[in-house]
């Protein structure tokens, strides 16, 4: 036994729960991140499709039952009781995308895994705040959750201001406790991601492998480090708006209470202080995922590698001066709505250069579509559909009459939903073989892209012609003249959890029949260092730190 | 561009067979089913928009399809068995720097129109003759008109069981979730100024065919306008998340002749119900007239 005792301290390789719970290792870490994002995501993309369910037909169809089943409720406080469920279920898959799914399987899953490899470094700067960083996430995502149990506003039970909290509907509105559940679960969540922003910051500028200078580093570390920038500037902004929103609400603060000399507007710039940069946040990383995909599937180097890379940085600064196009309704002076839609605009140009960029890479190249590759193509198109209607959005005088209606929802959901989740899988197919060392079935991986590119596109198309027609966002139910669109767009979600289903499956496929993927599946086109390492990489790598040319 | 617009309109009205209905309500203006465009303008500002949201759609769907194009090229013509040696091509300054500067000069063509609609939202091109106070409560509307006498109604969503009474049996004239109680009432041609507040949480008066959405915050006072220039029944919803029963507070605007607004200002100052009464039985008269008429 001391023998045995000696040889773990040996290799440095904890065995058994201790390996997971007390991980420092950056790639262990990453796997919990990414196991963490796969079940956030399933429970979100569930409420979404409960809620599409709802939206299949006019009228209130399943969430009065919901609310009998769940809280107990009958009769007209069911019917009461659905509708506030209704519209908790909205926020908590609004918060449980972004916080709980897309910022954890990008940020802590595939940067933790592939940022540190990728420059040549052993693991990340801080390991023990890297662990923290992850453990404080099941808790923030178990009070987002516990809050759809106990009560907000009278007969009413979660959080149902939308994922955006707006006070007063967040402090007079709501009374009861779910909501300061959902802050502190904020809390607990953007302090796990400022931790992760300093780690990933410290570990970019100091630990590069000798010769691997900012100017060669790939474009996926640097997609990271300016994400972690991002968080690093815009989560303490939306920390001090949720904690003055718990003081409004318990202490008798009025930071957003009028008749005391409060602003609730004041919260909107706050929060959207927070919520513009948080956008980019989301996507950023995607754009690296791709980036690294389109370059290795067309056997040639990513095309114009400095423009790329200062195309993120322009965007990142750039979205931290746009926030109140989220606000043009509101009562916005002329000239300050005047401002906002010329530095939304801006934001156009380095996404085209990104856009261009990557057709160009492809051009000249020699293409295969492997199951990545068809997904960082479908990120490319879909993407570009999204971002032009945002060059729509930006003018406020046609944003009157699109704001929080569904062309909004089918914008940001082609740039989200179609836009950072193929990136997601993208990075998943690319990267699946390296982290776990077997090969996928390319014809499940293929399917599970097709499924999934016809239903989002079902569910999300058909919005832009709901809101055009009118159709207000976050409504239980609607007029009948709505129907058709909502009816399709239903089906679509459908058809995308059969895509979810298929995912799985092939996940489940891969580790049953343990095909080999080797060090390097892709060929000459895959560049970067984890290639260079075996499938899965040792336990610590660069021990030997390697030199770039 | 309109055509384009018109034709996907009919193409989706046709598959759905909801042409018999936009034909039979060409009095009201509410959304249509399989609608894929913005609900026919009712005001010139309206009109701006539907024309500013066309020419930037003409500009987007250029681009989308570029990017379409290209990417089915690259498909082609770079996949593998066609092209077996990449390139190594990582650098081209002089395309580099037409695809920075070709969406500098998209965005100017975009933004000059852009700024003109905007600066017009904000510049009434006359003196408002009439000036309503919009209210958002959970879960519905308070309107003052603020007259010589000033006083004030509410309008919530009509009740099932209230509309044999109200006179509002027609569904597609009232529909389900749009149509009120008392609706808010203007002469046509009348520039008619909104002020828009809240007295609990952020409600939005938006009414689509106007072109007008602002929202209603509790402690401040928002400003809108509006120049209807047909008479008819206007509906929009409130488009800020309110709790409960955001769904179920509709906004209906009913614009009417300066000599029916007069008659129902009267009325309506003592009487909301007995001035609205009086209001739908002339218009009802009228339009059976014309109907006859015809």
């Amino acid at each position: 036994m001391a023998e045995a005792a000696a040889h773990d301290h040996h290799d440095h390789r904890p065995h058994g729960w201790v390996r997971w719970v007390y991980s420092t290792n950056h790639k262990d870490i990453g796997t919990l991140y990414l196991i963490f994002a796969i079940m956030a995501g399933i429970i979100g993309g569930a409420l979404s499709v409960a809620i599409r369910m709802e939206l299949q037909e006019p009228g209130i169809q399943i969430f009065s039952g919901l609310a009998q089943m769940v809280y107990g409720m009958q009769g007209d406080a069911a019917i009461d009781g659905g509708k506030s469920m209704y519209n908790a279920f909205g926020a908590a898959h609004g918060l449980i995308m972004i916080f709980f799914m897309v910022m954890p399987a990008l940020i802590g899953g595939f940067a933790n895994w592939m940022v540190p490899i990728m420059i040549g470094a052993p693991d990340m700067a801080f390991p023990r705040m890297n662990n923290i960083s992850f453990w404080l996430l099941p808790p923030a995502f178990l009070l987002l959750l516990g809050s759809m149990f106990v009560p907000s506003a009278p007969g009413a039970f979660g959080v149902g201001g939308g994922w955006t909290i707006y006070p007063p509907l967040s402090t007079s509105g709501q009374p009861g406790p779910a909501m300061d559940l959902a802050i502190l679960s904020l809390h607990i969540a953007g302090a796990s991601s400022i931790l992760g922003a300093i780690n990933f910051i410290t570990t970019i500028f100091n630990m590069r492998a000798p010769g691997m200078t900012m100017h060669k580093m790939p474009l996926f570390a640097w997609a990271v480090l300016i994400t972690a920038f991002l968080l690093l500037l815009s989560l303490p902004v939306l920390a001090g708006a949720i904690t003055m929103l718990l003081t409004d609400r318990n202490f008798g603060t009025a930071f957003f209470v009028p008749d005391q000399g409060g602003d609730p507007l004041l919260f909107q710039h706050l929060f959207w202080f927070f919520g513009h940069p948080e956008v980019y946040i989301l996507i950023l990383p995607g754009f690296g995922i791709v980036s690294h995909i389109v370059s290795t599937f067309s056997k040639k180097p990513v095309f114009g590698y400095l423009g790329m890379a200062y195309a993120m940085v322009a965007i990142g600064a750039v979205g931290f001066i746009v926030w109140a196009h989220h606000m043009y309704t509101t009562g916005l002076s002329l000239d300050t709505q005047r401002y906002f839609v010329f530095a939304t605009m801006v934001i156009a140009v380095p996404t085209g250069v990104k856009i261009f960029s990557w057709i160009a890479t492809m051009w000249g190249g020699s293409i295969s579509f492997k199951p990545p590759m068809l997904w960082a193509l479908g990120f490319i198109f879909l993407f570009t559909i999204g971002g032009v209607t945002g060059v729509q959005l930006a003018n406020a005088g046609l944003d009157r009459s699109l704001h929080d209606t569904y062309f909004v929802i089918a914008h940001f959901h082609y740039v989200l939903s179609l836009g950072a989740v193929f990136a997601i899988f993208a990075g998943w197919y690319y990267w699946f073989p390296k982290m776990t060392g077997y090969m996928y079935s390319p014809v499940i991986a293929n399917t599970h892209f097709w499924v999934t590119f016809v239903g989002v596109n079902l569910i999300f198309f058909p919005q832009h012609f709901l809101g055009l027609a009118g159709m207000p966002r976050r409504t239980v139910d609607y007029p009948d003249a709505f129907a058709g669109w909502n009816m399709i767009s239903s089906y679509g979600s459908y058809i995308a959890a059969v895509g979810v289903a298929i995912f799985l499956y092939g996940v489940f496929e891969a580790f049953q029949k343990k095909r080999v993927a080797g060090a390097n599946p892709w060929g000459e086109g895959a560049t970067t260092l984890e290639w260079q390492l075996p499938s899965p990489p040792p336990f610590h790598q660069w021990e030997q730190l390697p030199k770039i040319k | 561009m309109r055509k384009f617009m018109a034709s996907a309109r009919l193409l989706a009205g046709a598959a759905a067979a909801g042409t018999l209905l936009s034909s039979a309500s060409a009095y009201a203006d509410q959304p249509r089913p399989w609608e894929t465009a913005f609900q026919a303008p009712a005001t010139d500002m309206m009109r701006q928009i539907e024309w500013f949201g066309n020419y930037t759609f003409v500009f987007i769907v250029v681009i989308t399809l570029l990017v379409l194009v290209l990417l089915a090229y690259v498909i082609l013509r770079f996949r593998a068995s066609a092209n077996p040696v990449p390139s190594r091509t990582s650098h081209n300054t002089l395309i580099e720097v037409i695809w920075t500067v070709g969406p500098v000069i998209v965005l100017l063509l975009i933004a000059i129109p852009s700024f003109q609609l905007l600066t017009a939202q904000y510049t009434p091109p006359e003196e408002a003759k009439l000036t309503v106070k919009a209210t958002g409560n959970q879960w519905n509307w308070d309107y003052e008109y603020q007259v010589d006498k000033s006083f004030s109604f509410n309008s919530a969503i009509l009740q099932d069981g209230d509309r044999a009474k109200a006179g509002k049996e027609d569904r597609n004239l009232y529909p389900r979730l749009l149509a009120v109680d008392n609706e808010l009432v203007v002469p046509v041609n009348t520039m008619t100024r909104v002020l828009i507040t809240a007295t609990d949480v952020i409600h939005s008066f938006a009414v689509p065919s106007f072109g007008i959405k602002m929202d209603a915050v509790p402690g401040r006072t928002n400003e809108t306008w509006f120049k209807a220039e047909k008479e008819g029944l206007y509906y929009g919803q409130c488009s800020q998340l309110c709790g409960k029963d955001h769904a179920f507070m509709p906004i209906a605007v009913r614009v009417v002749s300066d000599a029916q607004f007069k008659t129902w200002l009267e009325t309506a100052k003592t009487d909301v119900p007995a001035a609205n009464k009086a209001l739908m039985a002339e218009i009802d008269g009228t339009n059976k007239v014309a109907a006859v008429g015809n």
